[in-house]
């Protein structure tokens, strides 16, 4: 019997999973070979998949990209014999420095298995930490978050403990309840994080709420899942049913007494309702509008209740802090960011995936050790690291030490760990104009320099870019940002002019006068 | 291209019978009008099952939330996936956000569009596709990116978006003679 692994992941199918599981079967059953496969979720190395798996008694030996055209009767062969003389062998797939260099925590598990299979979860650690939890008090177990120094993963970085005590802190009244609502709505450019925990690992984020739920008592979550993921939608839902049936959500988790139930939510294709207050008034059914802070939904959220709100991957890195303890997540890091973050390599790459390590390395290690330099091969001019709200990084900057801090001292940010490659074809007056575009089809409406400012925003860059009073239009562009910057009540209409004027400060040749570029 | 002048001339269906977005409409509001925050759901469900949210309907949705037709019309209007107009047999969303861009995302959009002769939010003559924007599917490791109804396709030149679109053809004359 030969057991062999073809991803189920969301990309993997993109490059051609399905058609590599199928070729398999079909030549396992037209030559009497035993073969087992297992659809587990992907490794997140999306420049080898579809990454088929084979395992021996030495490990788990990998073939990629397994792609539709290159699906023959050798490779077949190649494949369910480990061959590793075949070009498309990358032997020991622990062993691929893409993978060993990573410091995985919330990705340990990422590709190993089928992501359903709840017997795994539990046989890597899976439940130890909402076990643990359950014999713990609300503080007792806030503290362990605090002291870990987890921040949120969803862009702002704010300290989870302490918006975790806010929320137990609130005396709920009679009959009211608190609410854990998971942030799945990763709508930014360049990221993929999100959707590979929970299309690979999904317990471990429904672990992951179940705690905090025991944390601060609350009886009801929500997973606001973007209508972009529908394998992760269905994963999910598959995945809680199963929990249920095995006691570990609903009214009496593993006869605890205690209850906590789980839904899943689709959005409707909204940047904005990523934005946490927007985000609650899409989940009571309105249009998504952000709301103005204070009240903080801590204190006053979903449906007027004390509300957590965090991202996916703050929600996913609590099992290991309960399982392992405080001071071994709080041990990796760099700085006031502790842990890892997920970086995600996107765009012009040659080897895009994602990357878990302690915060810290320079950008350009990420770049150049990880990603392997542009997928077109030329060289790369700008990287936009951050999403759409985060600012275009010229070759000068890329040293920076990817933690929280030294982003900002240089007026950008990490947000969501996206990195977004561009070789020298960009233009980079295209990419600040359609910078504004997206504020113009994303914007929720409320402030006027968000809503107006950017459709003003586009003209400007268009009169810049038609070689029209240029000098008196760049001032104008700046002064418009400043305006942004200044009037708009949430990062929409806020940080839309990071990648803009971060495109005219670094790239102004692509701003210059028609033909001198 | 006008959208209106554009639809005259094509083989969509017109709206659907009474009947038949009716019973959908009562049947999803019997379902799910008593969760919290029902709304959005509704609206899934009810594009899920018609394509589109019917604008008859709307005032059914109203009363059985006890909001205005205008709050439910608001809504549908500020999300980009929720429409009141029939759709094509397939809907073919291509990714238009920044790590798509970086890998020819531009020129792909601009040959879809010429090839299917529409611009966005528009409908193929022969009502098979409807062309939508999308920002970012979450597969940007392998730019860029298009979604034919639920399966995303990965590293899509303008050659394989014209195979892809001869595929649906295909399959539907299949699914018509089958
Ligand atoms: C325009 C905008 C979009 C956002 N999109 C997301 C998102 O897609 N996912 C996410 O987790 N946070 C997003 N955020 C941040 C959330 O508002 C919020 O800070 C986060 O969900 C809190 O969780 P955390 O503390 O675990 O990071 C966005 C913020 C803004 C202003
Ligand atoms: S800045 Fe833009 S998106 Fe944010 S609240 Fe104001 S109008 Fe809405
Ligand atoms: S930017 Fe196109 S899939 Fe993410």
């Amino acid at each position: 019997m030969v057991k062999c692994f073809v991803p189920q992941d969301m990309t993997a199918k993109a490059m051609g999973a399905d058609q590599a599981a199928g070729f398999i079967q079909n030549a396992a059953n037209q030559s009497g070979a035993q073969v087992e496969l297992v659809r587990n979720g992907s490794r997140g190395l999306f420049w080898l998949e579809p990454l088929v798996e084979v395992e021996t008694e030495a490990g788990r030996i990998g073939f990629g990209p397994v792609t539709f055209d290159k699906l023959d009767t050798t490779l077949i062969d190649a494949l369910l014999s480990a061959d590793q003389s075949h070009p498309l062998c990358e032997g020991l797939v622990e062993e691929i420095p893409y993978l060993k260099n990573q410091q995985r925590f919330s990705f340990v598990r990422a590709g190993l298995d089928d992501p359903l299979s709840l017997a795994f979860y539990q046989s890597t650690g899976g439940y130890v930490g909402l076990r643990n939890a359950l014999a713990m008090s609300g503080q007792a177990i806030v503290d362990q978050v605090k002291e870990s120094g987890l921040r949120g993963r969803g862009g702002a970085a704010f300290p989870t403990g302490i918006k975790w005590q806010t929320v137990h802190d609130v005396a709920a009244d009679e009959g009211e309840t608190k609410y854990i609502v998971c942030n799945a709505d990763e709508g930014d450019s360049g990221t993929f994080a999100d959707r590979l925990a929970m299309e690979a690992d999904p317990y471990q984020l429904i672990e992951g709420m179940t705690i905090a739920a025991m944390a601060v008592g609350a009886e009801q979550g929500y997973i606001y899942l973007r209508s972009e993921y529908p394998e992760a939608h269905r994963i999910l839902n598959a995945a809680i049913s199963i929990a249920e049936q095995a006691n570990l959500l609903g009214d009496n988790i593993l006869d605890s007494g205690r209850r906590f139930n789980l839904e899943v939510r689709l959005g409707a294709k909204a940047y904005i309702c990523g934005e946490e207050t927007a985000l609650l008034e899409s989940l009571e059914g309105k249009r998504g509008m952000v709301r103005a802070k204070p009240p903080l939904p801590a204190i006053k959220g979903l449906f007027g209740q004390p509300t957590i709100v965090n991202n996916v991957l703050t929600l996913a890195a609590v099992p290991f802090i309960l399982r392992e303890g405080a001071a071994a997540y709080a041990e990796v890091g760099f700085g006031r960011s502790r842990g890892t973050l997920a970086f995600q390599l996107a765009g012009n790459i040659k080897r895009g995936g994602l990357v878990e390590l302690g915060f810290g390395p320079s950008l350009k290690s990420l770049l150049d050790d990880f990603g392997g330099g542009t997928y077109t091969g030329r060289p790369m001019r700008a990287v936009q690291v951050g999403g759409p709200l985060g600012a275009y990084l010229p070759e000068s900057q890329w040293d920076t030490p990817l933690d929280y801090e030294s982003f900002a001292a240089k007026q950008a940010v990490l947000g969501h760990g996206g990195v977004v490659v561009f070789d020298d074809h960009v233009d980079m007056s295209e990419q600040a104009r359609f910078s504004m575009e997206f504020c113009v089809a994303e914007s929720c409406g409320k402030c006027t320099p968000c809503r107006i400012g950017s459709t003003r925003g586009v003209e400007v860059i268009d009169r810049i870019r038609a070689n029209e009073n240029r000098a008196a239009n760049l001032e104008l562009l700046e002064e418009l940002c400043e305006t942004m910057v200044d009037g708009s009540l949430c990062a929409m209409g806020g940080m839309t002019p990071f990648p803009v004027m971060s495109a005219v400060r670094h790239f102004p040749e692509d701003f210059a006068a028609e033909g001198s570029k | 291209m006008n959208k209106n002048a554009y639809l005259e001339g094509s083989a969509i269906p017109s709206s659907l019978t009474e009947a038949q977005w009716q019973s959908a409409v009562v049947a999803t509001l019997a379902s799910l009008n008593d969760k919290p925050g029902a709304l959005l759901p509704i609206l899934h469900e009810i594009q899920g099952q018609l394509g589109y949210v019917p604008p008859e309907s709307i005032e059914l949705i109203a009363k059985a939330l006890n909001q205005s037709s205008a709050e439910i019309y608001g809504v549908i209007s500020f999300y980009h996936q929720f429409r009141t107009t029939p759709v094509g047999a397939h809907q073919v969303e291509i990714c238009r956000a920044e790590s798509c861009q970086s890998m020819g995302g531009r020129a792909l959009e601009a040959h879809a569009k010429a090839s299917l002769g529409v611009d966005y939010h528009q409908t193929t003559s022969d009502g098979e596709v409807t062309l939508e924007p999308v920002y970012c599917l979450g597969n940007c490791a392998c730019s860029p990116s298009i979604r034919i109804d639920d399966q995303t396709y990965a590293r899509v030149t303008p050659e394989q978006f014209d195979a892809l679109m001869e595929g649906l053809k295909i399959r539907s004359l299949e699914v018509q003679n089958g």
